[in-house]
C-alpha cells in the first residue's frame, strides 16, 4: 500500500491508561490513525506538536512526537513499521490493540 | 518457599501505598512526568509501544499455586487475559492502565509478590536454576542463597543508584542452567577439596551491545562470606564503574578495561578491609533460610506402572516424557517442563486459564511448586512419574502439552517490535515461523537439542549471543533485517556466537535457518552429536557456504 506523498502526524500515549492516541484535526486526541490530522509540511507538524505539548502539561498525554504518514486508499498509514505497529497493535495478536476495533 | 515476615509484609505494603499516592498525584497533575518517571520505574512500570507494561518479579523463578492463581486473576481483570514470562524469570503484563497499577500491586502484595527492583540501576531479581531443589545433578539448592542476596539487596541504600542495572545468578548443579557466566555476578555452588560447599565467583558477564563472558574471581568462596564478597564487588563497581556513558556503564566494561587481575585485587582489598560485623552469614542464618526451601518428602518409587503403561501405548505421551521430563533426584519422580512454546505460538505467553490450570496441577500433583525458567517455560519440579499421565492429559486439554522442551521449536524470543519501545525489528513472528517450519514431531526430535534465541534489538533480552543459533533483528533502511550467529552457549561451556555474515530479510531468514539445520544434519557424526558439538567440531565454514552460495541476494 505505497501511496501518496509524505505527510506528518502526531502521536502520544494517554497518561491514564497508556493507550496510543493521535492528534485529530480539531485538536482533540483520537484513538485511530485514520482520524488523525495529517500535515503536508514537517514545520506545520512541529508547530502542532508545540500545541500538543500543552496537553502534556495538562497531564492528558505523555511522550508526544511527530511521525511520517502517507495517504492511501484505506486512509492514513504510518510510513515506518514501528509507527504502523503502534497504530495497529501487536502483529502477533490481531485481536489486541486498535486493529481489533476496526476489523 | 520463603514466606514474608512482618517486616517484609509491612515494607511491601508501605511501598504500595507510597506508589498509590504518587500515581494519584501524577493523575491529578501534582507531579510532572519527569518527576513521576523514576517512581514508576522503581515499581516496575514501563511505558512501551502500545501501553504501560508492568514487570512483576518472580524471585529466582519460584511460585506457589496461590501466587500463580493471582497472576491469572490479574491477567484476567487488569489485562487482556494473558501474561508474558520473560528470560529474567519474571512476568510482564502488556496492557495495564496506570490508574489500575496500585490495585494490581495490592493484589500482588496479598500473595507476597511485588514489582520492586524490576527496573532501574539497582540489583535486579536474583535468578537461579529453574530445576533447583529437584535436579539429580545438584550439589545444593541455590535458592536459599538467592533469597539471602535478595533480602540483602532489596532497597539497599548504598546500591540503589549504581552506574547501571546489576544482575546476579546462582546455580547449584554441574550443568549451568542459570547462564551464570553472562551475569554481572554468577555464583556457582561447588565443593572444594576439603569437601566443603561454597561458591565459585564469576564477574563481568553480560550480553547487550557488548557481549562478554564473565571472568572467574575466586575458585572457592565460603558460604559465610557470600554477602561480604558480593558487597565488595558491588562497592568496587559502584565507585569505579563508568557513569559517563550508559553503554559503558555495566560491570563487564569495568572488568574489561581494568583487567581481571586488578579487578580481583580491588575486590579482595575491599573484602579484607570491610567490617564483617553485620554481613557475615552465620550457619544458623543460612539454616533458617534453608528451612523455607526444605524439599518435599518424596518417597523413592522403584516401579512406575501407570507411567510405563501409558508410555508403551501412547506415542505422544512417550514423546512428552522423553523431551519434557528431566531426572529428579528421587527415583520414580520427574521434573516436568511445561512448554510455553506451542507450535506457531508466542514464546512465553500464557493465558489466565493456562496459568490457573498450571496452578491447579501444582497444588494437586506438584507439592505446590511452580518455576518460571529463563527459557520462558514453566516447570513442575516435583512430580511422581505415575501422576504424569493425569498431568499430561490436563496440560493437553489446556494447550500446554507441546513436547518440545530443548528442541528447535523451544525458542526464546524477546517481545521485539510487537511491544517494545526500544526494538528495531520483530522477533516473535520469526519464532512463530521457525516453530511452524520444524514443529515438535519426528523431524524436530531427529534434529535434537538446539537452542534458538531471538532478540529484537542489540539489548539482547532474547539472549541471542548465547543461542546455538542466535538471531538479532535490526532495521536497515526502514526494513527488518536479521543477523544470524552460530555456536553460542549459555551453559558451563559458555561461548558467544559468531556472526555468519550479512543479514537476511524477514522472508529469507527461516529458509536460512533451515539451511543451517540441513548442514548440521549432514555433518553430524550421528544423533548423539548435537548441533553445538557439531558446530564446535566443524566450525563456521560449511554453514557459511550453504548460507551465502545459495542465497546470492542476501547482501542486505
Ligand atoms: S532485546 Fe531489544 S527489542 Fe527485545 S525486549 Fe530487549 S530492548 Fe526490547
Amino acid at each position: 500500500m505505497r501511496a501518496g506523498p509524505m505527510h506528518y502526524a502526531i502521536s502520544a500515549n494517554r497518561l491514564r491508561d497508556g493507550i496510543v492516541v493521535f492528534l485529530g484535526a480539531g485538536g482533540a486526541w483520537v484513538e485511530q490513525l485514520a482520524q488523525a490530522a495529517a500535515y503536508p509540511e514537517k514545520e506545520q507538524a512541529e508547530a502542532a506538536l508545540e500545541g500538543a505539548r500543552g496537553d502534556e502539561k495538562r497531564n492528558l498525554v505523555v511522550e508526544a512526537f511527530v511521525f511520517p504518514v502517507r495517504q492511501s486508499p484505506a486512509g492514513l498509514v504510518a510510513d515506518h513499521i514501528r509507527d504502523a505497529i503502534r497504530a495497529a497493535g501487536p502483529s502477533v495478536y490481531r485481536d489486541h490493540g486498535k486493529q481489533a476495533e476496526t476489523r | 518457599m520463603y514466606r514474608y515476615d512482618e517486616f517484609d509484609a509491612a515494607f511491601v505494603a508501605d511501598r504500595v501505598s507510597a506508589f498509590r499516592d504518587q500515581v494519584s498525584r501524577r493523575l491529578s497533575g501534582d507531579m510532572t512526568e519527569e518527576q513521576f518517571r523514576p517512581h514508576r520505574l522503581m515499581n516496575g512500570l514501563y511505558l512501551q509501544l502500545h501501553a504501560y507494561m508492568l514487570r512483576v518479579a518472580v524471585p529466582y523463578g519460584t511460585l506457589n499455586a496461590r501466587q500463580m492463581h493471582k497472576l491469572a486473576h490479574i491477567a484476567r481483570v487488569y489485562d487482556k487475559g494473558f501474561g508474558h514470562f520473560t528470560t529474567r524469570q519474571n512476568i510482564q503484563y502488556n496492557w495495564p492502565a496506570l490508574s489500575d497499577v496500585p490495585a494490581i500491586l495490592d493484589e500482588l502484595a496479598s500473595v507476597e509478590m511485588h514489582a520492586i527492583q524490576t527496573s532501574g540501576n539497582c540489583i535486579r531479581n536474583v535468578t537461579a536454576d529453574h530445576f533447583a531443589g529437584a535436579a539429580a545433578d545438584e550439589i545444593e539448592d541455590p535458592r536459599p542463597y538467592a533469597e539471602i542476596l535478595r533480602q540483602w539487596s532489596s532497597i539497599h541504600p548504598e546500591f540503589t543508584f549504581l552506574p547501571r542495572k546489576f544482575k546476579i545468578a546462582v546455580n547449584g548443579a554441574d550443568w549451568d542452567r542459570a547462564a551464570i557466566q553472562v551475569h554481572d555476578i554468577g555464583y556457582q555452588i561447588v565443593r572444594n577439596e576439603a569437601g566443603e560447599v561454597g561458591f565459585a565467583v564469576y564477574v563481568g558477564g553480560g550480553l547487550g551491545r557488548t557481549p562478554m563472558i564473565a571472568r572467574k574471581l575466586r575458585d572457592f568462596l565460603p558460604k559465610a562470606d557470600l554477602l561480604a564478597y558480593t558487597q565488595a564487588i558491588v562497592r568496587v563497581y559502584n565507585l569505579e564503574g563508568r557513569r559517563d556513558n550508559k553503554y559503558k556503564a555495566r560491570i563487564k566494561i569495568l572488568v574489561h578495561e581494568k583487567g581481571v587481575d586488578p579487578m580481583r585485587e580491588a575486590v579482595e582489598a575491599e573484602f579484607a578491609a570491610a567490617s564483617r560485623e553485620f554481613i557475615s552469614l552465620p550457619a544458623s542464618e543460612i539454616a533458617r533460610i534453608k528451612s523455607y526451601f526444605a524439599p518435599p518428602a518424596l518417597q523413592a518409587r522403584a516401579a512406575c506402572d501407570a507411567y510405563e503403561a501409558r508410555r508403551q501405548t501412547d506415542p505422544r505421551f512417550a514423546a512428552f516424557a522423553a523431551n519434557n521430563v528431566h531426572p529428579h533426584r528421587v527415583a520414580g519422580h520427574g521434573v516436568v517442563t511445561i512448554s510455553l512454546k506451542p507450535i506457531g505460538g508466542v514464546p512465553g505467553d500464557a493465558t489466565a486459564a493456562q496459568m490457573d490450570a498450571v496452578a491447579d496441577l501444582a497444588a494437586r500433583y506438584g507439592h505446590d511448586e511452580i518455576r518460571v525458567s529463563h527459557e520462558q517455560n514453566l516447570v513442575l519440579p516435583h512430580v511422581a512419574l505415575d501422576d504424569l499421565p493425569a498431568i499430561y492429559d490436563e496440560l493437553a486439554a489446556n494447550g500446554l502439552a507441546t513436547a518440545n522442551a530443548g528442541l528447535i521449536s523451544d525458542i526464546i524470543a524477546c517481545p521485539g517490535l510487537d511491544y517494545c519501545a526500544l526494538a528495531t525489528a520483530r522477533s516473535i513472528p520469526i519464532a512463530q515461523r521457525i516453530s511452524e517450519r520444524f514443529g515438535e514431531g519426528e523431524r524436530a526430535r531427529d534434529i535434537g537439542e538446539l537452542k534458538i534465541k531471538i532478540s529484537g534489538c542489540i539489548n539482547a533480552c532474547g539472549h541471542h549471543h548465547v543461542g546455538h543459533i542466535g538471531i538479532l533483528g535490526l532495521e536497515r533502511k526502514g526494513v527488518e533485517t536479521y543477523q544470524i550467529t552460530l555456536g553460542g552457549s549459555g551453559d558451563e561451556t559458555c561461548s558467544l556466537g559468531t556472526l555468519t555474515g550479512p543479514g537476511f530479510s524477514s522472508e529469507e531468514v527461516v529458509d536460512a535457518i533451515e539451511r543451517i539445520v540441513n548442514v548440521y544434519m549432514s555433518v553430524r557424526t550421528d544423533r548423539s552429536e548435537d548441533f553445538l558439538a557439531a558446530y564446535r567440531r566443524v566450525g563456521m565454514q560449511p554453514f557459511k557456504e550453504a548460507l551465502y552460495e545459495t542465497s546470492k541476494g542476501a547482501d542486505i
